[in-house]
Parts: C-alpha cells; structure tokens; sequence
C-alpha cells in the first residue's frame, strides 16, 4: 500500500482536487462566515462614512484574479452606494478598466439607478506607469487625467470639476492583484499624505501586507475569505443585502452579492483534503524512515 | 486497462453525469443561452427553454395590451455572440485543464491564443493610453481633440500650461503667419515632451541592425529614475514607519478616548505586542550572517527561524486558498454558466 502510495501518479491527485471542488459547487453548499477584526475595520469605516464623502477605488486586477475579487469589489461598491458616497475608480492595470466597468454595470447601474456618472461616481480609467501614477496623481491628478476613462472633459463633472489631487480624498479602498496594488498605494499615496487606506487583495498578496496593520493600512480583506466575511457583515447590518425583487415580487437571492460566502464552501471541502494529503504524505515518510 | 486510461474515463465520466443532470433539469444539453431579460435595470439570463417559454408566455398572455407585449419582447435579447462567446470560453476552459493530463494540441491552441491576444491588447491599451495621451495630447492636443479625444478641454491645457514668457516670441511668430490655427497648436503644445519622444525613439533604436549602444541611455534614465522613486518610496514606508510600529510598550494599558489609561492592563494586547517585538527581533538576528550562530544569538536565530517559518506556512495557506477560489471560479462558469446545471 506504501508502495501504491509513494508511486502514485499525481494526476489521480488532481482528480480528486476537482471532484473536491466540484461537488460544493453544483450543490451551492454554503457555511456561516464571521467578520474578522481586520474585516470589521474595513466595514466599520465605510459605515462611518458620511453621505457625499470622497472614496477613491483603484482596481488593480484583471480577469485572472477575478474570482477572488471580483465579491469584493462587488460588496465595498454595494456598501459605499448605500452609503451614498462619491466613488471615484481607477486603474493602475491595463484591464482593471474592464473590471470597473464590469462593477459598475453589475452594481450602480442594475441597482443603483439613481446614482448618476459624474455626480455620484466616476471611472478615470486605466494609466501606465505603476507607482509613478499614484506619485502623480498625488500631487497632481490633472497632469495625468484630463479625461475621464470615455474620453469626457473632468471639468464637466460636478465631483471631478474642482479635483486637483487625491489628497482631498477621506478613504482610499483598493482590490488589487498584484503589481503595481495595495503595496504601491500604501508606499506612495496613504503614508506620505495620511490618507486611510483599506486593501480587498489576492491570498498571494495578504501576507505580504501584513506588516502595514494597523498603523499604515488599518484594514485588510485578503482572499475570497475577506470578501465572504464582509458578505456576511453586510447581511448582518442590511438582511436585505444580497437579495432582489423578481417579476412576482418575491425577494429571492441575488448571487452577485454573496460569491463570496458561496465559494468558501468548495474552499473548505478542498483545504480538508490538502491538509490529509500531507499527513498522509509525512505518514508515509515517517514509515519509509525519513526523508526520500 | 492503462492508468492513463482510467483517469481519461473518469472525466469524461463525471462530465457525462453533468451534461445528463443538466438535461433533466432544464430539458436541453445545448448549453446556457445568454437570453437577457432586462427588467427594472436587472439583467436576467435565460437558457434556451426557459427564453422559449418566456416568449410564448408572453405572445399568449391576453392581459396584456399590444403596446405592453412589443415592450416585454423587446426586453428579451437573444445575443448569438455571447452565445458563441461562452462556448469559446468553455472551451478554452477545458483545453487548458487539459494541461493536467498531458501535453496535448488543445492546450497548445489554448495557450498560443492566450499569448497573442495578450499582445495585441498591450498593444492597444498602450497606444490609446501611452501614445496618444502622453505625446500627441501634449504635443499637438488641438489635433488629437478633433480626431482622437474629443472630450479634451484646450480652454484648461492653455490655463495649466500658464504664461510661458520665454516661447512668447515663437507663438507670436507663428499667430503673424497665417489662420490662428497655427497659433493655437504653438499655445497647448507642452514643449517639454518633446524630451520624452526622443527618447521614446532612442530606446526603440536596439531594433537597429546598428547603433543599439544609443537605447542605452534612455534606459539608464529609466533605471535612475525608478531607483529614484521607489528609494523614496521604501525608505517612508517600509523602513521608517515600519520601525516606528515595531516600538510597542511591552505592557499594554487600555485608553479612553482622551487617550488616558482607563481600564489597566490588556494581556491580549500585552502578549501581542511582546510576541512581535521578539518575532522581529529575532527575524533580524537569522539574517546577521557576520556572527556566528552560537550561544544567545544561535537561540535568537533558531527562534527566527521558526518564525520565518511559520511566515511561510501562512504564505502558503493563503496561496493555496487564492489558487482554490481561482479554480472555484472556473468551475462555476461550466457549471453554472456553460451547463446550467446549478444557478
């Protein structure tokens, strides 16, 4: 059996990892989630938010990371409409574009309709140059963006008409992937201004920011684990959150809303079976007598 | 039978499971249609059969008026090319875990695919957002606002560009000569990126067949000025803040919001403080590698060690957990998305 064991074509193991996955995804099987204190953080500030305040949202991420962030950026979209805060979006990613885009039209438009472009929120679009962008834009954001991301004059916009800079913004709250991200924003933007800024980031990404709790990023959604626990702080505050009126006028589930807590059902079923793989794996070390 | 064999059974297997749920459920194995039934702003996407029903439900339902049916059906958008879309991503879907097998011809259209849509996207986005913003809009902007960003407002280049005394003479010289057009273009020019575009030329000289030493220096100007930045950058952020969070009282008092003790000591907070001052401590001690690993400094080390090590166990936990989501996602998409099984 050691034998069978040791020799195993690892193919047989991603079998399993699939067929692991895959069960909780077509049966929707779900478990509870609780905001964490860092999650909290987030929350807890975007709630303190006064209606009209200045939220400026990079999406750093692109189609490959977007099942991890793209519930997160869903929600914080979700919860700073209802707060009735003025978004500002933009992308440091040459496809963070499409990503805002894509939330926009899942969340403002299908939801909040009485949120108007250019009063309420605006997309300043993507921008090469990494970090030297965030360098830029705080000091001096017109020298960078005299448009937004459709081509439109800034000046025609009654949020944007009178931005000079970032520094007159009350939170930063990026999702990022990667590259230039979180990091980049923490360094260049919320250290030498003194802007608050939260991260919504990949699992990749989460231990690496780490070191900036609490006193140069004073909260943190890392993975598609922060982004179920700010699912369910959501539903906690708003029971209506995650949910949607239908043509018979039953309130039934919206799934856009709540990825997030969905998918940390096939997580959990998944780390089970990593976690028995390497006890089994030191199990049959410790029997073969150390290390192959 | 080969083991090869068995596992190529298997798949196809559980596929085959799918595809037969899928038709019990909704009565068609052609795959999710994306139907859009746009009611009140919310996008609804319909299947085939439930997108057949919906369009006989409403040409049968004589409570409505003609006006309101023509409305309810032009709601109902079948869409061939996001219907087309969905199998192609499927299908690159597929190829691509197809990789886990082995090698094989539909990975390869899938990966090569992947490459050069890549490129040419880089490709666009930087001409649209480097090119044209960066050197033509700040270079010839009156151009650029009439053929390619009609949105740029001249009236706040001119007033962000400001009085440039020492080119007064040059846009006089050119107003003298003729419609005012010239005078306009010589006003919203940013001379200054003309710089840049040099450059910009200088570095794309390596794809000469000689003279590949002049890329060289705008290349060393980027290096300079990156170096320049992020040295800045770092030295705030990673090493100054970083120690000023690090000199943490080793006993913690709670505070009222004055700032006062108020409640006396918290071990949480104590415990917290004092394990990372050590975990740091000892972090930095690992890494002197001009004293030897003995006695005090070896126990520091060792500690350090353990906790790099445990770093890099919740490094790993958290990819494990990105890798797993990203995987969650694909499956979602071919079975709720492209099978329609579930959702």
């Amino acid at each position: 059996m050691t034998e069978l064991l040791v020799n195993l074509d690892r193919r047989w193991i991603f079998l399993l990892m699939a067929i692991a996955v895959m069960i909780p995804v077509v049966l929707r099987k779900e478990f509870p989630e609780y905001p964490s204190p860092l999650v909290q953080a987030v929350f807890d500030k975007v709630e303190s938010l006064p209606p009209g305040a200045r939220v400026l949202m990079p999406m750093d991420y692109d189609p490959g990371s977007e099942p991890e962030l793209q519930p997160m950026a869903n929600a914080l979209t979700w919860h700073c409409a209802t707060k009735g805060v003025k978004i500002y979006y933009l992308a440091l990613w040459p496809v963070g574009q499409q990503m805002i885009d894509n939330t926009i039209a899942k969340v403002l438009t299908a939801d909040f309709p009485s949120y108007q472009y250019g009063k309420d929120y605006v997309n300043l679009g993507f921008k090469p140059g990494n970090e030297g962008v965030i360098k830029v834009v705080a000091s001096n954001l017109r020298e960078l963006y005299t448009t937004d991301a459709t081509g439109r004059s800034l000046s025609e916009f009654e949020m944007t008409a009178d931005l000079t800079d970032i520094r007159s913004m009350d939170l930063i709250l990026n999702v990022s992937a990667g590259y230039p991200g979180t990091k980049e924003w923490v360094q260049y933007a919320a250290t030498p201004l003194g802007i608050p800024i939260a991260g919504g980031c990949t699992g990749v990404q989460a231990p690496l920011l780490y070191p900036y709790i609490p006193n140069q990023l004073f909260g943190l959604l890392g993975a598609i684990k922060g982004a179920a626990e700010y699912e369910a702080a959501l539903k906690e505050k708003y029971p209506d959150y995650g949910t949607l009126v239908n043509d018979k006028g039953e309130r039934v589930r919206d799934p856009k809303y709540t990825k997030g807590i969905e998918r940390m059902g096939p997580q959990l079923i998944a780390h089970c079976l990593i976690m028995a793989l390497i006890v089994l794996g030191n199990v049959i070390m410790w029997r073969r007598g150390g290390a192959a | 039978m080969k083991r090869d064999n068995l596992i190529i059974l298997i798949v196809l297997a559980v596929l085959a499971i799918l595809v037969s749920v899928k038709h019990y459920q909704t009565g068609t194995t052609t795959g999710q249609h994306y139907v859009q039934y746009r009611l009140d702003n919310k996008v609804l996407k319909l299947n085939e059969t439930e997108y057949k029903t919906a369009v006989q439900g409403i040409k049968t339902d004589e409570s409505l008026t003609e006006a309101q049916r023509q409305d309810l059906l032009g709601r109902l958008q079948y869409s061939p090319l996001r219907t087309v879309g969905l199998w192609i991503g499927a299908f690159l879907t597929l190829a691509t875990f197809s990789f886990l097998y082995k090698d094989n011809p539909f990975y390869k259209i899938a990966e090569h695919a992947f490459v050069g849509v890549s490129a040419a996207y880089w490709m666009v986005v930087a001409y649209w957002t480097t090119v044209v913003p960066n050197v033509f809009g700040k270079l010839l902007p009156y151009s650029v606002k009439f053929s390619m960003v009609p949105g740029l407002d001249l009236d706040e280049i001119v007033a962000t560009l400001g009085s440039r005394s020492w080119m007064q003479g040059l846009i006089d010289y050119e107003a003298a000569q003729g419609d005012g057009l010239t005078a306009t273009t010589m006003q919203l020019m940013d001379v200054w990126y003309i710089f840049p575009l040099i450059m910009g030329i200088m570095l794309l000289w390596r794809l000469a067949p000689t003279g590949a030493w002049i890329a060289r220096w705008p290349l060393a100007f980027i290096l300079g000025t990156t170096a320049g930045i992020r040295l800045n950058g770092y030295l705030e952020s990673d090493f100054v803040k970083q120690i000023q969070s690090t000199l943490l009282p080793l006993i913690a008092f709670e505070r009222d919001a004055a700032g006062a003790i108020d409640y006396g000591m918290t071990f949480y907070s104590s415990m917290n403080n004092i394990l990372l001052i050590i975990g740091v401590a000892c972090g930095i001690v690992y890494f002197f590698f001009s004293l030897e690993h003995k006695g005090l400094v070896g126990k520091a080390s060792r500690i350090g060690i353990w906790v790099l090590m445990i770093t890099f166990g919740a490094g790993f936990g958290y990819t494990v957990m990105g890798r797993i989501a990203l995987l969650v996602g694909r499956f979602e998409f071919l079975v709720q998305d492209w099978l329609h099984v579930a959702g």
